[in-house]
């Protein structure tokens, strides 16, 4: 990895959820998490519902404050940064999008701009180039409403709010979960594409193992509340240690397999 | 003319002033109402905590019954202005506008709370979290996200406060407050039902149109149509101008007359008005105010002449429990007004109100009855009818005390419908008032008072304190002091409440300006 200092660093974090009445030790939701993000990568986090990656990817532009341990973003403790105006240096696509169904396209996209107080023809501009970035004609889109897309064109303009403000990091919450299987390997490369482009460094969560290995530059997978494992791709698919990342990075394995059986089967 | 078409006319000639009054009363209460149910909402969807106590706070107001609640903010205000009087030199009028406007303004709270409060926690859960996630203040949050999210909700709210207040500003009459509601209170009294209608009627239709533009307006900027927003907005302007400029134009009167609820009260309101306005003096109306409120007003100069009866200010406001005869009351009376509340008694008219015991003349017979006395025999076989006030008066505990009366049923009902219920049977005596036309009309017996448990109810025309000295005043009702017996009085009342040929206050009034001059 480079010498540059990591975008993102989570240094010892413990959140408990429903501490603080007495008598109560409440959920151990993170449980001494340690994991730093490098400049450019695109991170995926994997886990089951329930084992606290949305609660770590909440913590980096405080939606949520940890209970104990340090987050830093770029290079700065997040408790001294103001956490409205972190929110509007990272690009932010939600699960279930998100988009506000009052307003068009295009006011959707130059929302963050548009807090920031850029003028409006400069806004105007980025969000035609930003249109044409996620391969959505701006001629047609701009002026449509949220009510009058297709799950894939909503999750595009998701991505094209995301990154309005020209972000350098953007964070993603399962955001290609609710598409169809052919729109969401679309969107997820051509998300991959524009993350290459543009220099981006993103972490994603995800529960889907194949779209981690497809997309991602480095894996963490978590479970209870811990990183059980880290690595690329391709170390954990050939090397894990843990018996539960080892079934986990076999399913794509098995499932590729058994298409190429069905495949070879149902030749003539 | 056919006599519904005269009364019509008359109504319409009135629809000016009532209807501009009622739009200024409802628009000032409901402009409150959203400027302090609006924000107190949005609090509460920050705030968790709050929103029930709030929510019952308003629940509560909701359930108080309208005409309740405008009375109770009378004597209120009243404490308040007096206690300002006290301490700054200067008291504001308790009476009309303001009570029924803060009593409005409670009213027209539940439907915006609960509705602002319930569309800002309905906007989907994915939609408040982006507005977070892409870096918007709490207060971005609310006006860019939240509140135009909720607006169809808080809009249909706010049309649901509209409708209730517009409805319940007809109840302000009681108060002084003139409103499309005085077409009602007096059409009631005077059996007049063209003015009832044309008062429910003209209520509704102002609630109906007021409503749609609201509705327009919603559309309009839900649907992001500038033009359509526009129309509504300048619906509810044309509305505004066309109910208030009339008044604007209208000159301010020099004298305010006020009247009861009763017809006889219709009439001599009507009768001093006329020769006021004979005399060269301009003069206003404040009709259908309760008994407490007018002689409030007058005391603190809302109203500048009245007519009351003896035997209620003795009782009500001088307490006095003891029965003395009519020229006793009378001087006593006088003397305490003038030191007590700075009150002028101009002279008594000439007859008497007073409560009395009435049966069916057959019936009476019958029962040997003639007297009080005779009746307390066949007290408990016997039903007595009264109006609503009656048997919690002392007029009816000392008349019940003097002679140990004890009736089988005790019947309230509204006096105009007394005279009828006796009539037909449904009670066999009636609290009746001596001066009433229906009396004869119904063919009644007053039973005599030989105890003279009741006291005497001489009409008294009274003035304002500060009109106390007031020569062209008092020299224009001088002429009715002493003028118009109980006869005169029944005839008069009569011709306003029969139904055939039946007079409106004012016509009665200058038939009874013919007789006085005639005598």
């Amino acid at each position: 990895m480079s010498a540059a200092p990591p975008v993102i660093e989570f240094n010892n974090i413990i959140k408990r959820f429903g501490a603080g009445r007495p008598g109560e030790s409440g959920v151990l939701a993170l449980d001494r998490i340690s994991l730093s993000v490098p400049v450019g990568e695109f991170l995926v986090v994997v886990g089951p519902s329930g084992s606290g990656k949305t609660t770590l990817l909440r913590l980096i532009n405080r939606l949520s404050e940890p209970s104990e341990g340090h987050v830093l973003f770029e290079g700065e403790d997040v408790r001294a940064l103001d956490p409205i105006l972190l929110r509007r240096r990272i690009g932010y696509v939600f699960q279930g999008v998100g988009l506000f169904p009052h307003m068009t396209v295009a006011e959707n996209v130059a929302i963050t701009p548009r807090l920031l107080g850029w003028p409006k023809d400069k806004r105007e501009t980025r969000v035609d180039t930003l249109l044409e970035l996620v391969r959505l004609s701006p001629a047609d889109y701009r002026n449509r409403l949220p009510r009058e897309l297709s799950g894939g064109e909503r999750q595009r303009v998701g991505v094209a709010r995301a990154i309005a403000a020209e972000p350098h990091v953007v964070l993603m919450d399962e955001p290609f979960g609710a598409l169809d299987p052919l729109t969401r390997d679309a969107v997820g490369q051509d998300y991959r594409r524009l993350h290459d482009k543009l220099g981006l460094t993103t972490v994603m969560i995800t529960h889907d193992m194949l779209e981690a290995v497809l997309l991602a530059d480095r894996i963490a997978v978590m479970h209870q509340g811990l990183i059980i494992e880290e690595g690329t791709p391709h170390e954990l698919m050939s090397a894990a240690r843990t018996d539960y990342v080892r079934d986990l990075m076999q399913m794509p394995r098995t499932q590729a397999a058994r298409l190429k059986g069905l495949m070879e089967g149902g030749a003539p | 003319m056919s006599e519904f078409g005269e009364r019509f006319s008359e109504a319409l000639a009135r629809l000016p002033d009532y209807l501009g009054q009622h739009v200024i009363v409802s628009v000032t209460a409901l402009a409150l109402g959203l400027a302090i149910s609006l924000p107190l909402a949005v609090v509460a969807t920050r705030h968790a905590r709050l929103r029930w106590p709030l929510l019952a706070f308003a629940s509560i107001i909701q359930t108080i019954p309208g005409l309740a609640l405008l009375a109770l903010f009378y004597p209120l205000l009243l404490g308040i202005s007096a206690l300002t009087e006290a301490a700054f030199g200067t008291g504001f009028s308790a009476l009309g506008f303001l009570p029924s406007v803060l009593a409005l303004t409670l009213y027209s709270m539940l439907p915006v709370l609960r509705n602002t409060i319930t569309g800002i926690e309905g906007i989907d859960p994915a939609v408040k979290a982006a507005s977070l996630g892409v870096g918007m203040t709490p207060r971005q949050s609310l006006f860019i996200v939240e509140l135009p999210l909720a607006l169809p909700v808080i809009m249909a709210g706010i049309r649901t406060a509209a409708v209730w207040v517009i409805g319940t500003a007809t109840l302000s009459t009681p108060v002084g407050q003139t409103s499309l509601g005085n077409y009602i209170f007096a059409g009631l009294q005077t059996q007049n039902w063209v003015s009832v209608l044309f008062g429910c009627v003209a209520a509704a239709l102002l609630a109906i149109v007021v409503d749609q533009l609201l509705a327009l307006m919603e559309s309009g900027i839900a649907l992001r149509r500038r033009v359509r927003t526009a129309v509504g907005a300048l619906g509810i302007l044309l509305v505004l101008a066309a109910a208030l400029v009339p008044g604007w134009s209208r000159p301010t009167a020099a004298y305010v007359v006020g009247a009861k609820t009763f017809t006889e009260q219709y009439i001599l309101a009507s009768l001093m008005q006329q020769r006021l306005q004979a005399n060269g003096l301009s003069a206003a109306r404040r009709d259908g105010l309760g008994s407490t409120v007018i002689f409030n007003a007058l005391a603190s100069g809302d109203i500048d002449v009245y007519v009351d009866y003896s035997g209620t200010i003795w009782a009500n406001h001088m307490r006095r429990t003891d029965a003395q005869p009519r020229e006793v009351v009378l001087e006593e009376m006088g003397a305490w007004l003038k030191k007590e509340r700075g009150i002028a008694l101009l002279g008594p008219l000439g007859f008497e109100n007073a409560y009395a015991l009435a049966m069916r003349r057959d019936r009476a017979e019958q029962l040997g009855i003639r007297t009080i006395a005779d009746l307390v025999r066949h007290a408990p076989q016997l039903a007595i009818g009264g109006d609503y006030e009656f048997f919690d008066r002392p007029e009816w505990a000392a008349l019940r005390d003097a002679y140990g009366l004890n009736f089988r049923r005790q019947r309230q009902m509204d006096s105009t419908f007394m005279y009828s219920a006796v009539a037909n049977g449904e009670v066999d005596v009636i609290s009746a008032f001596s001066s009433d036309g229906r009396i004869a009309r119904f063919d009644l017996v007053t039973l005599t008072d030989p105890k003279q448990a009741l006291p005497p109810y001489d009409a008294v025309l009274l003035l304002a304190p500060r009109r106390a000295d007031d020569k062209a005043l008092r020299d224009a009702l001088m002429p009715l002091v002493g003028k118009i017996d109980v006869e005169l009085m029944r005839e008069t009342n009569l011709r306003a409440d029969r139904d055939e040929d039946k007079e409106t206050p004012a016509q009665a009034a200058r038939w009874l300006w013919k007789q006085i001059g005639a005598q």
